[in-house]
């Protein structure tokens, strides 16, 4: 079985969803390659192999926007060596390639996958639908490659005993008027503590907290607890904090052992990024919010009374 | 201008959503809505239309109903319709219902196409890019700003550290999120318009798209069930002490 593994390299290391997917890459075939798109860093380079990657095909786009020269060069790479299935992530680069590459071949794609499944004569996809209530199972029908977008945090990453890679650039076929979007500027949002894909703790906020002065308590009591700060999709087309922390579909998948949601009602895509976390704590004044179906406690009643004494609480211990 | 948006007309997601038994596809009644979050797109549209006294075009693929959806897009200002609407086409994959609006857009012949970055009921997230593909157009994803100058558009593209800005000119295609713009709400004069307004609707026949709907799409579902259901905890109701509760809890995960 060849599977492939799709790769970006944000700030000189693999997305963590990349090794993810390398990971159960490994567990489902014994021929496994990734496609980085990105600089290359040998430390980059070292990873991917480390975490099953015995070839690595590099794209480095420079400052072109990577989506339609990836597909290109991927479709015309997969053309050759035929890989049985092509995973992807559920994040924006690895969606735009995945979508390009599926036009470009005439080839179906798989999304919000949590499993796959090798059967005797076909590869079995499980997705979530209708907001995670639902498990769908599909297979595909005819001949590979087979793409499938993987939730992030369906598998944990493990580094197995691979060592360096063989590494080989990617050439990418005239892509014209389609691969001419180019990056001009590159912004990082900086955020204090751990990053909310890693953080053991997250303590999220939602609208219920009032305003951007009063989000600060969401802070605060991450600050606390060594968390990650994490906001619903109203806060951040607020603008109170930046886009990097959203959770939910349109913003990051995450599983923490501990997910404290405060004024956030729990609208479906907020849910599908963080129901299966550890231990959910939710305050909400609504007794009726979505929120407290998922949560393991939930407190009813006003945040602005019940979070200033929880951070005195906690400061006191 | 002339800018096609992509739209899609969905259940109302206040209504719990129903597979049908047999065919597991979503139950679609007579009546859906527009879905929420293509109207961040329909008002970005409608505002660089006005800027450039261009025109939108809606876009749509799925089963017509009532047309109430596309009612409501029309009603904040879009000029016309294309509403896909053919009974071969159900059951049709991502890949499918990319290459039905490819050829409608094509057929209008437009200078920029406006997406969502998926929709509410089915979330696949790729259908835009795929057409960005098809249609031969540069693909400037996850837009939480839009600028267009002199046939230059430039994007404010959501990363997972940050943005980048992101240029091409035109055609291209563009995915917005919820927070690009601030969509309107429809006049009572815009209401009453939009039922007089043009909605067309092809059969993929006419628009030359062979190859439809459920066998088309490369792909079989082999098994439906409820996902395990994580039990609701304990509520407890603010009393002046609930924070003692949060605390014990943490203590038991260890998180403190």
């Amino acid at each position: 079985m060849r599977i492939w593994v799709f790769a970006e390299e944000i700030d000189g290391a693999p997305t963590s969803l990349a090794l993810e997917m390398l990971t159960k890459a490994r567990s489902l075939g014994d021929d496994i390659a990734a496609f980085l798109v990105g600089a290359g860093s040998a430390e980059t380079l070292g990873t991917l192999g480390a975490y099953g990657a015995t070839t690595v095909y590099h794209l480095d786009p420079g400052d072109a926007l990577p989506s339609a020269g990836a597909a290109a060069a991927l479709a015309e790479l997969a053309d050759n060596e035929n890989p049985d299935l092509v995973m992807f992530g559920l994040q924006p680069t690895d969606r735009d390639v995945a979508g390009r590459l599926a036009g470009r071949m005439g080839i179906p794609v798989l999304s919000n996958a949590i499993d796959i499944v090798m059967t005797a004569d076909s590869i079995l996809i499980i997705n979530e639908i209708l907001g995670g209530a639902t498990l769908i199972e599909t297979t595909f029908v005819g001949s590979g490659p087979h793409l499938v977008v993987v939730r992030p945090k369906s598998f944990a990453a493990e580094p197995g005993a691979g060592g360096d890679p063989n590494v080989i650039t990617a050439t990418v076929p005239e892509t014209g008027h389609s691969g001419s979007a180019m990056v001009v500027e590159r912004h990082a949002e900086v955020s204090t503590g751990p990053r909310l894909e890693d953080a053991e703790i997250i303590v999220a906020g939602g609208r219920g907290m009032g305003s951007q002065e009063q989000f600060a308590g969401v802070e605060e009591l991450a600050g606390l607890l060594s968390a990650a700060v994490g906001a619903s999709r109203a806060v951040v087309d607020s603008g109170w904090v930046p886009y990097s922390l959203q959770v939910g579909q349109t913003g990051k998948t995450v599983k923490p052992n501990v997910y404290i949601a405060l004024g956030i009602s729990g609208a479906m895509q907020h849910l599908v990024g963080m129901k299966d976390s550890g231990t959910i704590i939710a305050v909400n004044k609504d007794e009726e919010a979505p929120i407290f179906g998922v949560a393991d406690l939930g407190i009813i009643g006003d945040v602005h009374k019940v979070l200033p004494k929880l951070i005195e609480a906690l400061k006191t211990r | 201008m002339k800018i096609a948006v992509c739209v899609k007309q969905i259940p109302d997601p206040a209504t719990p959503y129903e597979l049908d038994p047999e065919s597991h596809f979503v139950v679609r009644p007579e009546d859906q809505v527009l879905d929420d979050t293509d109207r961040y797109g329909v008002e970005m549209g409608l505002q660089l239309a006005e800027a450039t006294e261009g025109e939108v075009v809606l876009v749509s693929m799925g089963p017509a109903g009532s047309l109430q959806g596309i009612r409501q897009a029309l009603a904040m200002g879009a000029d016309k319709a294309v509403v896909i609407s053919d009974e071969a086409l159900r059951g049709s994959g991502a890949l499918v219902t990319a290459r039905v609006l490819a050829a409608a857009i094509e057929r209008e012949g437009v200078d920029l196409v406006i997406a969502g970055t998926e929709s509410t009921d089915g979330y696949a997230g790729v259908v835009p890019q795929m057409m960005s593909e098809l249609l031969g157009m540069p693909a400037l994803t996850f837009a939480r700003r839009v600028e267009h100058d002199d046939g230059t558009i430039r994007i404010e593209r959501q990363t997972s550290t940050g943005y980048d800005v992101v240029e091409a000119t035109l055609p291209a295609l563009v995915t917005v999120t919820s927070g690009a713009v601030e969509p309107r709400y429809p006049t009572f004069k815009g209401i009453m318009a939009a039922k007089q307004k043009p909605v067309d609707q092809p059969s993929c026949a006419d628009l030359g798209v062979e190859g439809i709907g459920a066998a088309g799409s490369g792909q079989t579902i082999a098994s439906v069930r409820p996902a395990p259901e994580r039990a609701a905890g304990a509520k407890v109701q603010d009393e002046g002490e609930a924070h003692l509760e949060i605390i014990k809890l943490l203590d038991q995960a260890k998180a403190i």
